[in-house]
């Protein structure tokens, strides 16, 4: 080993050394859980501020919790948004439906059918009741876990079944990982992948819109640990320079893989108070009570289209699940934080309101269930017809090479000339199909 | 034939009409962003001091005064939320010309550009495209060290989408960046800052010539494309071929004019998508390859380009194709003429590869 440089002797020895804070969460495998450090407050304490209002006067609102839905199962407060019952049952219809569309494809992968899949249950209201908050062509900007975006905005799902098994009913021609999708149709732009690309693309999308005298805005979704990316702090300074019309949803579901929020800097602060010092618009919302996802994502999107300035939001929420198929959360966290979350399941809390004002029962939400359970099993035996992955029914060898360039230069032409060649070879006499 | 007679005006290649206006590649630029601007409502260029100011080398003067702050205008210091509010004004269906101030700043800016804008297309299967041209100084012999200086050409051209182009000249600095904005592909458009205003024939210690005694500042009015993906000829000859972009064409063949060797001069002009019909024809001709560029060597492009002679021109060698270009180190300050593959450097090259 090369020799570094030689370390100065320590320096004033009569004061106590440095010490590092290396952040660990409260509770590891095996640990009896206990939330109650965590202030929730109470559901409809915080006032609703004028959608124009200055940013520091969103101080309680960043630090504390935007909160509708009470343990009585009403809604409280000046953050309802008086949604009327057929919403609201649409808004749950479209929650059970990711749900069973997770069960599915989580259980598809587990078959062999595809190689990855992403749940977002628990956060069905961060995605779906913040969707519904916006117009169908406001541009969204989604991380991976926004499935439910879709489920709202009518994407079929067998076209989504097509992604995750790259097969060749796949639009994307087999070339992203699945639950990368992409619908420029349902204003849902292409999923990266890469953490937080898409937040300052968002605000990109945003100027265009404001400098071409457009009305719609743009949104999009990022975890917590994401947050400590560059393009973070890029999306909030262009957001609050250019006042752009646009939504940064910060998903924090408390863990990214295994590192839970504090290595985002939760420890010190919270994440929509981070809005503060850009000077933008911060709330942070109780992201397990589909009433107070849907009334803020309303009040910013009221606010920007508004001309009167970006939000960055903040859905307080627990990924009830691993991070995906390939993470097994039982090795580095306690397996009961999620049964008790102080802030219960979504889908639970909007089912029980709806029965505590009289338009839901039991049976109607067992029948629902079903019916999404049927959809979803149905819609995936139409897909596989389409062929699932690894079993020969993808796109052909030649389209590997389409869309690098919109034009296909020379190099790789030549090159998918040897790739068909290859093909030829292992296949001889097979068509390219 | 005389050396001289044997220069190939770009002119002559793209344009019946000659014109007697003579503008250096900073006004040719300037005039590209201007055109493009008045003729797409979707062209918008934005930038570190690009607005009011200008742009410190003045590429984008006067150019917010005459379309507006909607259209032209000053961002963050941040090429990573440059290149990302590029990415999503295309996606929108604008077409932005970002700047990145100096080449040697663009790397915040990189994983927006290699793991974005390059593959928008490909992974929404044409849903969405990055029709963004990002402009951008590069290269040395300013004195500006070695942040200032650098050419990182060979980074962009190994990322699968990007196209990346490299104009020599101020006739093809406007055509190929009306080309470029015009493209439904990201460009890295390198713009090389020491040929600004003039053509640089690497002695550093005789006075700069202006672009105006050089045929190709004749720069016609208006609209005009010069095609990506073609190269010039610069000068045609027998003895070798010299690949070359950039600053770099002029260093060589100036001194290919000062050893009075007839060398068959090619500027690249783009290196992806790159001539290789070009290539191959000059080096059949020949037998003979030279490849200058002012990069580090170590996986530089002529590493690439070397590659390529050898793969499919072998039997029409005569001699091994040489590299020249710069050395292995960070761009130094004072020694930068020392760095700079200059007429010794690339002289002694051309010797070895004829006396072969």
């Amino acid at each position: 080993m090369a020799k570094g440089p030689e370390l100065p002797a320590r320096k004033g020895a009569n004061t106590p050394g440095l010490s590092l804070h290396v952040p660990e969460p409260r509770f590891r495998p095996g640990d009896a859980v206990d939330f109650g450090h965590v202030d929730v407050g109470a559901p409809g304490r915080l006032s609703r501020p004028e959608e124009s209002c200055h940013p520091r006067e969103l101080h309680e609102h960043a630090y504390g919790l935007v909160r509708v839905l009470g343990d009585d199962n009403r809604a409280h407060g000046p953050w309802d948004p008086r949604l009327d019952a057929d919403t609201l049952r649409a808004m749950l219809g479209h929650m059970a439906l990711t749900r069973a569309f997770d069960e599915r494809m989580f259980r598809g992968q587990r078959q062999g059918k595809t190689s990855f899949y992403m749940k977002c249950t628990g956060e069905e209201a961060t995605s779906i009741s913040a969707a519904m908050a916006l117009a169908a062509d406001d541009m969204v900007f989604p991380s991976y876990r926004q499935q439910g975006i879709l489920i709202v905005r009518g994407y079929p799902l067998v076209e989504m079944i097509n992604q995750i098994y790259s097969n060749k009913g796949d639009k994307l021609k087999g070339r992203q990982l699945p639950i990368m999708y992409s619908s420029r149709e349902k204003s849902f732009f292409t999923i990266s992948g890469n953490l937080a690309t898409q937040t300052p693309q968002a605000v990109g999308w945003a100027m265009a819109s404001a400098i071409k005298g457009d009305s719609r805005i743009a949104a999009t979704w990022v975890g917590e640990g994401s947050t400590a990316e560059g393009d973070f702090h890029s999306a909030c300074t262009f957001a609050t320079v250019y006042n752009a019309p646009v939504i940064l949803n910060v998903v924090n579901n408390q863990w990214a893989i295994s590192s839970f929020s504090g290595f985002a800097g939760s420890e010190r602060t919270t994440f929509a108070a981070r809005a503060l010092g850009y000077g933008l618009a911060g709330l942070r919302v109780d992201g397990n009570d589909a009433l107070a996802c849907y009334a803020a994502e309303r009040w910013a999107a009221n606010r920007a289209r508004a001309n009167a300035g970006p939000t960055l939001i903040e859905f307080f929420t627990y990924r009830a699940e691993g991070h995906s198929t390939s993470d097994d959360p039982a090795q580095y966290r306690s397996a009961t934080e999620g049964s008790d979350w102080p802030l219960g399941d979504p889908i639970n809390r909007l089912k029980n309101h709806l029965i505590a004002i009289g338009e839901w029962d039991e049976d109607r939400q067992a029948a629902m269930d079903r019916e999404a359970a049927e959809k979803v099993r149905a819609t995936t035996k139409e897909a596989e017809a389409n062929g699932i992955l690894g079993h020969g029914l993808h796109h052909p060898f030649r389209t590997m090479f389409e869309d690098v360039f919109e034009d296909l230069p020379w190099h790789l032409k030549e090159q998918a000339q040897q790739a068909v060649k290859e093909r030829e070879i292992k296949w001889p006499g097979s068509l390219d199909t | 034939m005389a050396w001289e007679s044997r220069h190939v005006s770009a002119l002559a290649e793209v344009h019946e009409a000659a014109t007697d206006r003579r503008l250096n590649m900073i006004e040719a630029i300037n005039e590209a962003l201007a055109i493009m601007l008045e003729r797409d409502p979707d062209v918008i260029v934005m930038g570190e001091d690009v607005g009011y100011f200008g742009g410190v080398f003045r590429a984008t003067a006067g150019l917010q005064e005459r379309f507006g702050k909607n259209r032209v205008f000053d961002t963050p210091i941040s090429e990573c939320g440059i290149i990302a509010a590029a990415v999503g004004m295309g996606a929108y269906g604008l077409r932005p010309v970002p700047e990145i101030q100096f080449a040697d700043y663009i790397y915040p800016g990189l994983d927006q550009l290699i793991s974005e804008a390059a593959r928008l297309r490909y992974r929404s299967a044409g849903e969405f495209i990055a029709p963004m041209t990002v402009r951008s100084p590069f290269g040395g012999g300013i004195f500006g060290g070695q942040t200032h200086s650098q050419s990182p050409e060979a980074i962009f051209t190994h990322v699968a989408g990007l196209k990346t182009v490299i104009p020599a000249t101020p006739h093809d600095a406007k055509g190929l960046l009306i080309a470029a904005i015009e493209d439904n592909d990201p460009v890295i458009f390198f713009e090389p800052k020491r040929i600004y205003n003039g053509p640089f024939s690497g002695y550093y210690d005789k006075p700069v010539e202006p672009w105006k005694r050089h045929p190709d500042s004749a720069v016609p009015e208006g609209y005009y494309r010069v095609p990506l993906g073609k190269a010039r000829t610069v000068r045609e000859g027998e003895a070798l071929t010299v690949l070359a972009y950039g600053t770099m064409v002029h260093v060589a063949e100036a001194v290919c004019r000062a050893k009075g060797v007839d060398a068959d001069i090619l500027d690249l002009r783009t290196l992806v998508p790159l001539d290789i019909e070009a290539i191959e024809a000059s080096v059949r001709k020949t037998g003979r390859c030279l490849i200058v560029h002012e990069a580090t060597r170590t996986s530089g492009f002529g590493a690439e380009l070397s590659a390529l002679v050898t793969e499919r021109c072998f039997y029409h060698l005569e001699a091994p194709v040489e590299r020249v270009t710069g050395f292995d180190t960070p761009y130094p300050h004072s020694l930068e003429w020392a760095y700079f593959p200059g007429p010794i450097r690339i002289g002694e090259a051309i010797d070895k590869i004829l006396s072969e």
